[in-house]
């Protein structure tokens, strides 16, 4: 039997309490969003908050902790939106769903700026074990901003990659780092594209001391970007079984995967709550299809959580640690 | 012009041009309005349904006549008796259940419905506001009306076995809410489909929900569809198939950059352009927004340009919608005059006529 082990991807819904306080002092529009410098009274909202979800994580007895990322405003782009050399323009459409972002443009060096890491170590004073760091990944990253600086598409993803390693090497100690790549999805790389971005990856897995997990969603990776996505130097890939099952499934019996795994198996993005038993079911026939005794399972949901009400996140969560915490008799039955 | 559009030319239009002003939906609410919402909503507060409903014709009324002085062509009640475009159907929809709001963008929430039960028609969900509307209106009234499509993909979807299955039920249920506005008099109907550019692969879906919402329905009905804040090369030109007279899209947020998509395929509808960002608090100035109407000349010929700001404005501050709101009708008026006059070139080719026929 493989240690299943409950988490999520982070970015979380706010408490409802704080969608509200924060709404008051940030404003609706455009302009209002978070700038990486906010002052007091926003900052302390967001240090309340995130002790709430902190907290509600250990009670329901999930075995990694996010910070949350409730700052994220920008959902995945959010460590450019904020970052001094880049501006963010228009309002435009986070992948395929009814939430936007601001298009970050890059107009100079991207050096390294902490922000993801000053929400880390405020994070990793509440947490006693299993800190779980959360970035976007290189390529999902580059994919959503856009370059008016280094001119050409190689270049800039080196460049985000550089810069996530100098996020990373700023980390407090943490037990594992998910890289959500769900562009590899949704805007998968052509060729020679597919190679850099598993460098890419590559080269901040290989920053951080932590277990790290690149996860992807919205359905199955193409072969060909799996193919390589493999030869990067992490510990585990992460599928999105919600989605498509079949075909990420085709993609391990064909090409095999890292010695541990994540399973997106509870739905990120729908309010019926699946049971422990169901979640059990699924991490089951995954490793019966793949036929692998894997040393680890990452048991998630498939995608970010910001998309429930905060009650049925709540259940979720609290099922996906029960689901781990299910004697193996029992989820056999 | 041509089609059922020439109805709605006010008689006292000075210009031989017209070009088409109105609005998307929703306006910001009065604060006293607002307000009144919260003291209806707490069970302590002693105010009742009676002043509710009052608060609510009181905000109707002044908002239709608020477009009104602005000079808007074809106005509406700026939904003052909605909450949510999905959120106020949904409560009028068997079948819907709400757990809470989720995250649209920024600070901006919806309370997602979850459909837990098959969705059935329940009461009555737009005549009743239609009908004050147009009472209380001096100008004609346009009925913005969520699609179906919208109302299946912006749920939580419990029950269906797909998101197809869901939308064309709910397409059966806007068709008969449609039947019932029209036998009310409405004249100009609006579907909005804002999720259809989140998911442009389902563009033939939203087709045959629309071809499901227009069964029955007289000619003379104009009918547009709304769809904001997304790449529109992947569902252009394949729209303008779609059983409808006008397409409302928003373009001033991207400073027009996806005008071209619409140049490269012939524009064989009637095109209401967005010229006014939506999301902005600052009124943009006569000039500019007359710079904007300009470009919506270089798609379609006059007669088929309709007016109109990005998408519904209800997130700025009052003053800043109304301030946008008079200059976009003053620009559109000086735009017609430099048309009178010979002054300005028009690039489209006016050959298309705009038909739901199509």
């Amino acid at each position: 039997m493989p240690e299943i082990v409950a988490t999520t991807p982070g970015l979380f819904p706010l408490p409802d309490w704080a969608k509200d306080e924060l709404s008051d002092l940030k404003g609706h529009q455009k302009t209002d969003l978070i700038s990486g410098d906010e002052g007091d009274e926003i900052t302390d909202a967001y240090e309340r908050a995130r002790d709430e979800v902190v907290s509600l994580q250990s009670d329901a007895g999930l075995d990694r902790i996010s910070e949350g990322q409730l700052r994220w405003d920008d959902m995945l782009a959010h460590p450019l939106a904020v970052h001094d050399s880049v501006e963010t323009r228009g309002i435009v459409r986070y992948y395929d769903n009814n939430n936007f972002y601001r298009e970050p443009v890059v107009t100079d060096d991207l050096t390294a700026d902490g922000d993801v890491a000053a929400e880390l170590d405020a994070a990793a004073e509440l947490v006693d074990s299993g800190l779980q760091a959360v970035l976007p990944g290189p390529y999902s990253l580059a994919d959503l901003a856009t370059d008016e600086h280094y001119g050409d598409e190689a270049a800039f993803l080196d460049a985000v990659a550089d810069f996530l390693v100098g996020e990373v090497e700023q980390f407090p100690d943490v037990e594992t780092l998910f890289l959500l790549e769900p562009s590899l999805v949704e805007s998968p790389p052509e060729d020679g594209a597919d190679e850099r971005a598993s460098e890419a990856i590559d080269a901040v897995a290989n920053a951080v001391d932590a277990e790290v997990v690149t996860h992807t969603y919205w359905g199955p990776i193409e072969e060909k970007t799996y193919a390589h996505l493999m030869d990067a130097d992490v510990d585990a890939i992460g599928f999105d079984l919600v989605s498509d099952h079949e075909k990420n499934v085709y993609n391990v019996q064909e090409y095999g995967t890292k010695d541990a795994v994540a399973l997106g198996v509870v739905d990120g993005q729908n309010t019926r709550v699946e049971s422990p038993e169901t979640i059990r079911d699924r991490v089951d026939w995954f490793e019966q299809q793949t036929n692998t005794a894997y040393d680890t399972v990452y048991a998630t949901t498939n995608t970010e959580t910001f998309y429930l009400p905060v009650n049925k996140f709540e259940d979720k969560i609290q099922s996906l640690a029960n689901a781990a915490a299910l004697e193996a008799t029992e989820a056999d039955q | 012009m041509t089609g059922p559009r020439e109805q709605f030319r006010p008689e006292d239009h000075e210009n031989e041009h017209f070009l088409l002003t109105t609005v998307v939906g929703s306006y910001p609410k009065p604060k006293w309005h607002d307000r009144a919402r919260e003291l209806f909503e707490d069970e302590t507060a002693d105010f009742g349904e009676e002043e509710w409903e009052e608060s609510k014709d009181d905000a109707s009324r002044l908002i239709t006549h608020e477009h009104e002085r602005c000079g808007i062509d074809v106005v509406c009640d700026g939904e003052m008796r909605r909450n949510e475009m999905v959120e106020y159907f949904a409560h009028r929809i068997d079948g819907y259940e709400f757990n809470g709001r989720v995250k649209v963008w920024g600070h901006n929430y919806f309370d997602k419905p979850s459909v837990a039960d098959e969705v059935e028609y329940g009461e009555q969900w737009l005549v009743e506001e239609f009908e004050f509307t147009d009472e209380v209106a001096e100008r004609p009234v346009k009925v913005p009306i969520t699609g179906p499509y919208t109302l299946a993909n912006w749920s939580f979807n419990e029950v269906y076995d797909s998101e197809e299955q869901l939308a064309y039920e709910l397409a059966d249920l806007v068709n008969e809410e449609i039947e019932a506005l029209v036998e009310a008099g409405a004249r100009y109907i609006q579907i909005d489909e804002p999720a259809l550019a989140t998911t442009p692969d389902d563009h033939a879906i939203v087709g045959e929900c629309l071809e499901r919402i227009v069964d029955e329905i007289p000619d003379d009905v104009r009918l547009g569809l709304h769809v904001c804040y997304g790449d529109y090369s992947r569902i252009y030109p394949e729209i303008l198939d779609y059983p409808v007279h006008e397409y409302d899209l928003e373009l001033a947020n991207g400073n027009y950059e996806q005008l071209d998509v619409f140049k490269d395929h012939e524009f064989t509808k009637d095109f209401a352009m967005g010229v006014l960002d939506a999301h902005t608090a600052e009124v943009e100035s006569v000039e500019e927004i007359k710079e904007n109407i300009k470009k919506g000349l270089e798609v379609v010929p006059p007669e088929r340009l309709t007016v109109s700001p990005d998408c519904g404005v209800k997130l700025l501050p009052r003053e800043i919608a109304r301030g946008k709101m008079e200059n976009m009708v003053q620009a559109a008026r000086e735009v017609e005059q430099e048309l009178d006059a010979g002054e300005i070139e028009v690039v489209a080719d006016s050959g298309a006529e705009a038909s739901a026929d199509d």
